[in-house]
């Protein structure tokens, strides 16, 4: 089994490869080969190998890309912006390839701005990530003095400049268009579309934003070619997928498999199963805003499709297990809470519904619940759905509540009848 | 137009638009909170959610925000759809979590469209049982009050303190549901349109903190249409009264003069309607007891002044109205009636007029200054003497590079979209002028010279342009330069604008101005040309054309006349003292019409009280060109009356034959018949005569409280409501529930709409025209066949003289307007008064900030602490005019700068 991602990520936990070893192991190989091609070439390349964003949202990334206006009449500067804000409650898929294989993710900038002829590019990192902005310092200033970057890379007349953009640290830095207003220096907001970042993104000009582990599946797609990638595939999505799981597993943990692996094979083949003593109840499959799955879930296929079918979404493909042993209204609490606290307070729905909500959990774990209080959630959930909102931010923290009101609703009703939290 | 279908309805839309638009254009009640009809869309509130359908079989359809979405054609909506109706009600629920339930004693309670929303979407049962997050309050200055505790977070009030209007000392901050509008630290706001946060807030966070001190709700008032009096834009205003005190003042819809918005010397200027210094009774010199006299002996005492025989003459003033300008004109008979500013002022403004009567260029409303997509300045420092033009000019530079926006299907009122393609982008705006000005900000060049090297500038700039412009010799290559960016700016623009005025008080600057929209004409550009007025009625008093003041005085010493009247004028503030002395000395019969106790009312042997704007019904004519009416608010105590009726009633009595002047209809008749350039004036508003099926307007809204209960400690009985005899109006809450036309509407309020956001009601289409048309008529327009010839004579470059200095006025919009400047607030953030020098001048003279020199004007000295103002060119000093005592001296002036240490020490 292929495991391009991270083949060159040290298993241990060292340091990743200095740029020479990684060019020994085929590194910045994808460089040269995309500067001799026209940019329309990389993203056909791109387009066929049905590359789809691996941020959540799974837009196909060719596509994405053939929005850009391109040609002599196309407004200058162009950005890519690599979305490394990896904030998702238990998502933790970015962070090994920043910190295992930083000379990766360049590589795969390097080409993606090739393909829509990017004049700048960015990294926007998530503000806790210090060793990781450490090792892409040092890997951006080697790429630097071997010409991957600067002007006139290798000689081919393109030329791109990198910058490292570490984050004050919010939630909504990570949405595509909050992002770009951090970036220009102002609040986090997300913007209202049209105009798509591809067409007046950064600072008004065309921009691409593409997810850290999207970024890192270019080189490989360039050196190996589409089939080759959707060969990787178990389904119609192509590559592999980093996978992880957390909570009471015997090894929590990330995995590089084929797209498509199946929930079980992840859950017990990779992590162990549950912990002896401990149940299984349910997982959010993508991180902290998708829908809860269960036990009758299992043989769901991880990608975008499948996991839609099954009632929620890959999201970054990063599980998060929830036991017998562990209070569901709790741990959704927990979520709410973490959401209520990233609003960015913009609209109404979301300012006000996410902090009531969190507030009514907090109560039913106080054992403060009342009756009526499950109403006025699964109102919230209704209130703040998609298209309600000015963003994903609160339909996302919805998810996980609006699931946990039907697959535990018994828990929800017994801390308001008793009075307390059972697990307390 | 677009066909859309509200709840299977058709109706035509503006497909341009957007559907809240669309939907408020049609009368339909969508509740909306951060959307702003001169600000747009951005999505925040979510409060104005209707359901759109596919096509009519789509029955599921799906929620969106009527503002953000295209009235496109064929678009299907439901307002009523009984999901849109629970998520409306669910927006405001959320914003009650946290809003206090104060109304009661809330400034906002009546007026406040977060009520008039709450109401309209039916929330009424509170079912979040947590507690409310709570803030700290700021103390913002004397003119708006901050509790953030109301707020529901619709960002209206940062978007239009930082994105309209520029100001750059608030902002927004915090996240979720602790955001806070405020300042980063206490402190008075800096931006000069600060007081629009009270209408653009939708509740009650920012209120008027001057009607919190003589407090009334908005339906106990009595309001009038009317006119603003602090500079000469002609801002069209709402002014409440109650109790005899006039409260407050907001804005009036007017789409071509000030839109949605007024400036704070506008809005805050009002007080000195109520100042202790009023003059309330008509005063005799050395009589005591005013008790026992009447009105008609008041007459009687002026008319016995004025007979024929008596060498009287009437000195006008550009702060009156048309209507008091030409009763005293007739009163002293035309050859007898002079201009009340200094000669220099005067012709300046005969100057302007002369340009934009005989000259080919139109004279910009606001609305047109707004569109405009290249402008320059010369000379004027235009947020200080015409401020709320400053605030069209901000957004005149977004015309040019909103032009990339329709080739990327950016709907211009999709405001954020729109911000954040253009981002800093800016059409061109130049400012030339003697110091720094606050619309810098957003110029594409300033330049800083003395009056006659902005008028060289200027002169440049029109030979430029066409060559049969007088060239500028010796001009200097990096001004060339200038003059040539300026120049392509202005010829590559659709809709240039010239700004200029009397702010240098330089003809040269102001015929450059003149050269520069008639170059533009000649290369067939239709460039406007905006020339500011310093006063709300200095172009009515010019229009009048009355001798200058300087013969008035001629007359007096040579024995010509011995009675003098003067009207609403302080001539202390126009002239210098000595001068006024003189002049008052050597007549035996001083009569003075004016609201407020000055140096000249305490020269006078008869003072008669005059109704300030408030109180009286009149004309004026703005710098545009426009004349427009002002309503009487409300009948004042004492014998304060209306200057023309005064006027009247003398010359009624001193007259044989008398005229029959009965109305105000009357006398505007007779003087659009004597003066030709005043003939339109009567189609400023309608005839006193005019009813709405039979009845009169109301001034009082229908629940008017406590109208048998106000005077119950004179009389039980409920008095009869003065009458008005010139006005369609009433001084009642009686009358017609009808819109009336624009020009008397005296509040707006539309059933279910309490807030001033009722303004949508009244217009033929939002942010559109009133019905009917906006008030006012324009008075100047270009001549047809404009031939006329370029201003030749340039001055000479300024050369800076080694002793002395060239003075230059700098202008305050709160200090350099007098009435204003009563208001305690607005006296509150007038400056002191200074001398300002650059850096290094201050330097060569061995000056710090603070320190003091003595500078000598027209034979007086003044003291005055130094200033830095590193935008001054050397050579060139600046003294805020208009600033007591830096009145009634004429500037540009020379004068020596003599440090004077003695008076730095003393405090």
């Amino acid at each position: 089994m292929e495991k391009p991602l991270t083949k060159n990520i040290p298993p241990n936990g060292d340091g990743p490869l200095p740029l020479t070893a990684y060019e020994k192991a085929g590194g910045y190989e994808s460089v040269r080969k995309a500067l001799n091609a026209s940019p329309a070439t990389i993203t056909d390349l791109v387009t066929k190998a049905k590359l789809r964003g691996r941020g959540g949202a799974g837009f196909s990334t060719g596509m994405k890309w053939s929005f850009v206006p391109m040609g002599k009449d196309a407004p200058h500067p162009k950005y890519l912006l690599a979305n490394a804000d990896e904030m998702e409650p238990g998502t933790f898929k970015d962070r090994l390839l920043l910190e295992g294989d930083p000379h990766q993710l360049i590589e795969g900038m390097i080409v993606a701005a090739y393909a829509i002829q990017a004049d700048i590019a960015y990294i926007f990192l998530r503000a806790e990530y210090t060793l990781a902005a450490k090792r892409l310092s040092r890997a951006i200033a080697e790429a630097y003095e071997k010409h991957y970057l600067g002007r006139n890379i290798l000689g081919s007349g393109y030329s791109l400049e990198i910058y490292l953009h570490v984050s004050a640290g919010r939630y909504m830095c990570g949405e595509e268009t909050g992002l770009l207003n951090a970036l220009e220096g102002k609040r986090a907001n997300p913007r209202s579309k049209p105009p798509f970042p591809p067409i007046a993104g950064l600072w008004g000009k065309p921009t691409i934003v593409q997810n850290v582990e999207t970024l890192c599946n270019l080189p490989h797609i360039i050196n190996n070619g589409p089939q080759w990638f959707t060969s990787l595939s178990l389904t119609a999505d192509g590559g592999t997928k980093l996978y992880g799981a957390s909570g009471k597993v015997k090894r929590p943990g990330l995995w590089e498999l084929p797209m498509g692996t199946t929930i079980r094979e992840i859950l017990e083949g990779h992590a162990g199963g549950m912990r002896d003593g401990v149940k299984l109840r349910g997982l959010l499959p993508g991180g902290a805003s998708t829908d809860f799955l269960t036990e009758q879930h299992l043989d769901v296929r991880m990608d975008f499709r499948e996991v839609q079918k099954a009632g929620s979404r890959l999201g970054t493909g990063t599980m998060i297990v929830l036991d017998d042993q562990t209070c569901p209204v709790g741990m959704v609490w927990n979520l709410e809470r973490f959401f209520s606290q990233e609003s960015c307070g913009w609209c109404t729905p979301c300012w006000s519904g996410l902090n009531w909500a969190e507030r009514i959990l907090r109560a039913m774990e106080e054992g403060r619940g009342q009756m009526g209080d499950l109403e006025k959630l699964e109102f919230q959930t209704k209130f703040n759905a998609p298209g309600h909102t000015f963003c994903a931010l609160a339909p996302g923290a919805m998810e996980p509540l609006q699931s946990a009101l039907k697959y535990f609703h018994a828990d929800f009703e017994q801390h308001i009848r008793e009075h307390r939290c059972p697990w307390r | 137009m677009a066909a859309i279908y509200i709840d299977d309805q058709a109706y035509k839309a503006d497909p341009k638009q957007n559907l809240l638009h669309a939907c408020l254009s049609l009368g339909f009640n969508l509740p909306y909170f951060c959307w702003h009809p001169a600000m747009g869309s951005v999505g925040a509130c979510r409060q104005c959610a209707v359901k759109q359908f596919q096509d009519e079989k789509d029955t599921r359809g799906r929620i969106v925000m009527a503002c953000m979405t295209p009235a496109a054609d064929g678009t299907r909506i439901s307002i009523e759809d009984q999901e849109a109706v629970a998520f409306r009600a669910g927006v405001i629920e959320g914003m009650m979590i946290n809003h206090p339930h104060d109304c009661p004693v809330c400034d906002e309670g009546g007026h406040c469209h977060l009520q008039d929303m709450t109401v309209m979407t039916g929330h009424d049962y509170r079912r979040y049982s947590f507690l409310k997050r709570t803030f700290r309050n700021q103390y913002l200055g004397p003119l708006v009050n901050h509790e953030m505790n109301r707020c529901i977070q619709c960002y209206r009030c940062v978007r239009f303190y930082r994105e309209y209007a520029g100001g750059r000392d608030f902002d927004v901050f915090g996240l979720r549901d602790q955001v806070y509008f405020g300042r980063q630290n206490e402190g008075v706001l800096e931006n000069e349109f600060s007081g629009n946060l009270v209408e653009v807030c939708p509740t009650g966070v920012f209120t008027d903190k001057t009607l919190k001190r003589h407090y009334a709700r908005k339906w106990d008032m009595q309001m009038a249409p009317s006119v603003c009096v602090h500079c000469g834009l002609g801002c069209n205003i709402t002014p409440g009264e109650r109790y005899g005190i006039l409260r407050q003042i907001v804005t009036r819809y007017n789409r071509e003069v000030n839109g949605y918005f007024l400036c704070d010397r506008g809005r805050y200027g009002y007080e000195f309607v109520n100042s202790s210094h009023r003059i309330r009774q008509a005063g005799i010199a050395g009589e005591k007891n005013t008790a026992s006299r009447t009105k008609v002996d008041v007459i009687q005492r002026l008319s016995s002044l004025v007979v024929p025989g008596a060498k009287v003459i009437g000195i006008g003033s550009p702060r009156a109205s048309l209507e008091s300008n030409f009763l005293l004109r007739t009163l002293v008979g035309p050859e007898h009636f002079y201009a009340g500013v200094d000669d220099h002022q005067y012709r300046l403004a005969l100057t302007m007029l002369d340009i934009l009567r005989t000259g080919p260029s139109r004279s910009p409303s606001l609305r047109e200054v707004e569109l405009s997509d290249a402008v320059l300045i010369l000379g004027e420092d235009v947020t200080n003497v015409a401020p709320r033009m400053a605030l069209s000019l901000r957004q005149s530079v977004r015309q040019q590079p909103m032009q990339v926006i329709d080739k990327m299907r950016i709907p211009p009122w999709d405001d954020h979209a729109v911000r954040h393609v253009l981002q800093d982008a800016k059409g061109p705006l130049f400012v030339a002028s003697p110091a720094a000005t606050r619309l810098d900000d957003v110029a594409t060049r300033t330049y800083r010279a003395s009056p006659d090297d902005v008028a060289r500038l200027g002169f440049g700039i029109a030979n430029a342009l066409d060559d049969a412009a007088p060239a500028v010799p010796d001009l200097p290559g990096d001004l060339r330069t200038l003059v040539d960016q300026i120049a392509t700016a202005l010829k590559n623009a659709r809709r240039p604008l010239v700004i200029s005025g009397p702010g240098c008080n330089n003809e040269a600057v102001i015929q450059a101005a003149a050269n520069v929209a008639r170059a533009l004409y000649t290369a067939r550009l239709p460039a406007t040309l905006s020339f500011t007025t310093p006063e709300c009625n200095s172009f009515g008093l010019a229009l009048m054309a009355p001798a200058p003041l300087s013969q008035a005085f001629a007359a007096v010493r040579d024995g010509a006349a011995n009675v003098v009247v003067i009207l609403e004028n302080d001539l202390y503030r126009r002239l210098p003292a000595h001068l006024v002395d003189e002049f008052l000395n050597s007549v035996s019969q001083v009569v003075v019409l004016d609201h407020l106790q000055t140096r000249t009312t305490e020269r006078a042997s008869l003072v008669l009280p005059a109704a300030t704007f408030a109180e009286a019904d009149g004309t004026l004519v703005s710098s545009e060109g426009r004349a427009q009416r002002f309503y009487q608010v409300f009948v004042p105590d004492g014998d304060i009356r209306a200057s023309w009726h005064w006027l009247r009633d003398a010359i009624a009595i001193a007259r044989s034959p008398a005229p029959t002047w009965e109305h105000i209809d009357d006398v505007i008749a007779a003087m659009a018949r004597d003066i030709p350039a005043l003939a339109m004036v009567p189609k400023a508003a309608p005839s006193g005569s005019f009813r709405i099926w039979g009845e009169k307007v109301p001034r009082e809204p229908h629940r008017y409280s406590g109208r048998t209960a106000m005077h119950a400690n004179i009389d039980v009985h409920e008095p009869k409501p003065p009458d008005d005899p010139d006005t369609p109006l009433s001084f009642s809450m009686e009358g017609t529930p009808e819109q009336p036309p624009g020009a008397l509407i005296p509040f707006f309020w539309s059933p279910g709409w309490n807030s001033i956001q009722a303004t949508n009601f009244y217009q033929s289409e939002i942010a559109g025209p009133l019905r009917e048309g906006d008030p006012g008529v324009r008075l100047i327009e270009p001549a047809r066949d404009a031939t006329g010839e370029y201003y030749v004579h340039i001055p000479n470059a300024f050369a800076r003289q080694s002793h002395e200095w060239l003075l230059v006025p700098l202008y305050h919009i709160f200090g350099s307007e007098e009435l204003s400047l009563v208001s305690s607030g607005i006296a509150e953030l007038a400056p002191k008064p200074y001398v300002a020098l650059s850096a290094d001048d201050a330097e060569s003279l061995g000056l710090r900030p603070g320190e003091a020199v003595r500078i000598h004007l027209d034979n007086i000295a003044y003291r005055l602490p130094v200033v830095i103002n590193k935008d001054l060119p050397s050579g060139v000093a600046g003294l805020p005019i208009g600033v007591p005592p830096l009145t009634g001296i004429h500037l540009p002036a020379y004068s020596t700068l003599l440090p004077d240490r003695e008076y730095s020490k003393t405090p």
